[in-house]
């Protein structure tokens, strides 16, 4: 294995339902429902799932749903802002926890 | 370049979906491509037109397909290029066309509207009541001149403000305006209502342009497109998505099964793409215009290739826009 990650690997996504079949069948049911038209778009789940690939940082999901937003007819505009959405959200979880790390000043500080 | 296929051959797909041998429905498309020469060269452009290409029809060729469709009832005319309206002869086929009271429509670049050697094509198309339809791959400038070429947008927006000033696409005209869109790139083109809603917001919101209907057409794996997917190495995931999103409700649908397409040399093909790469109309029909037969032609088989994935995947895609509209 020269690397972790092979994109060729995310065609074989499938095989996870070698040995657990009735998991894997579950689990495709409910990602196409997930997926489908409903009260969001499809385009509108599509951003959503880019910005949490971001978040997640899993490339395989990176590369699946840039092309899927693309196919959904969103643009690189909307696709970059999303990933800033994402982003932010990282960035600002992180921040939002100083106030932890104030909290704890605060109580061992005289 | 590298073209190892992992898909089965575009007639088993058909075989398994009980549509092999793929024929003709009729002819109600008689499509005539009056030549390669473009002035514009764009990138996804499956004929490969541009400035320099010298093939185009000739005066004679016209004549052949005139007496062919006056044989004939096909109600439409479907007028490429190229940018036909190079074609020195263009003008006089497209009257010629009308005369026979048949409904004509253009496929335009654009562009040309601007020229000045092209001045008043916007008019002439009014008084011959032809329906334009217009290359606009993109409503946003950036994305478009990657495409087809920088200032191409500005130039595409001004003949689209020429084309409205005399009533094209407006609202309780009768002159038709629809636009093109096709992908930037090797992936499938959106659902086209939503992305027809989209362009019709965007184009009225940033340049008060107004249009008819959206059509979304898939790039074919040919020409100029073919080539930039072998140096971009992405023909093998194109023809696997292509494949892999085989519809057969959309192959059922293809347009080679109502359209004849001429080319400029008078030789015929079931479409424009077959034109490209040189199949004629075979399996006992007449391969050119000269021969014509309307009975030997109206339930051809047509002949198929991997190719045809282009116009079967996911929603399906025609000169015409998509096919199937359903969800998938």
């Amino acid at each position: 294995m020269k690397t972790y990650y092979a994109p060729e690997d995310l065609s074989k996504f499938s095989t996870m339902g070698e040995g657990a079949p009735e998991l894997w069948k579950k689990f495709s049911e409910w990602y196409g429902a997930v997926f489908a038209e409903g009260a969001l778009s499809e385009r509108e789940k599509a951003l959503i799932a880019l910005g949490v690939a971001h978040a997640v940082q899993c490339p395989y999901c990176i590369d699946a749903y840039t092309q899927t937003c693309l196919e959904k007819g969103s643009n690189e505009q909307q696709m970059t802002e999303a990933v800033h959405v994402a982003a932010a959200i990282r960035g600002g979880a992180s921040l939002v926890h100083g106030v932890q790390m104030k909290n704890v000043v605060k109580k061992v500080s005289i | 370049m590298n073209n190892q296929s992992h898909y089965k051959p575009f007639d088993n797909a058909l075989l398994e979906s009980r549509l092999y041998p793929l024929t003709a429905t009729g002819i109600s498309t008689f499509q005539v491509n009056v030549g390669k020469l473009c002035n514009q060269a764009c990138k996804h452009c499956h004929v490969e037109a541009g400035p320099n290409r010298n093939e185009v029809m000739r005066k004679e060729t016209m004549e052949a397909c005139l007496t062919a469709i006056e044989k004939t009832d096909i109600p439409t005319i479907d007028i490429t290029g190229g940018a036909p309206e190079m074609n020195p002869n263009f003008r006089w086929l497209v009257q010629e066309f009308r005369n026979r009271n048949r409904h004509v429509m253009v496929r335009s670049n654009l562009t040309i509207l601007t020229e000045p050697d092209y001045k008043n094509l916007a008019e002439f198309f009014a008084e011959n009541k032809i329906e334009v339809v217009a290359s606009l791959p993109y409503y946003l400038e950036q994305t478009l001149d990657r495409q087809r070429g920088e200032g191409v947008f500005k130039k595409s927006i001004e003949a689209m403000k020429q084309l409205n000033s005399i009533g094209y696409g407006k609202e309780g005209s009768d002159l038709i305006l629809n636009l093109v869109y096709n992908p930037a790139g090797a992936f499938l083109p959106p659902s086209q209502k939503p992305l027809e809603a989209d362009y019709r917001r965007e184009m009225f919101k940033r340049y008060g342009i107004a249009f008819n209907n959206l059509y979304t057409i898939t790039n074919m794996p040919i020409g100029r497109f073919l080539k930039y997917l072998n140096i971009s190495q992405n023909y093998n995931s194109y023809m696997e998505k292509l494949a892999s999103t085989y519809n057969p409700n959309a192959a059922s649908q293809v347009m080679c099964r109502y359209t004849l397409s001429v080319a400029w040399d008078g030789s015929l093909y079931d479409c424009d793409f077959n034109q490209m790469l040189g199949m004629t109309v075979n399996h006992g029909a007449p391969s050119n215009i000269k021969e014509f037969n309307l009975a030997k032609l109206c339930n051809r088989r047509i002949v198929t290739g991997t190719h045809c994935y282009g116009c079967t995947a996911g929603a399906g895609s025609s000169c015409g826009g998509a096919l199937w509209y359903k969800t998938l």
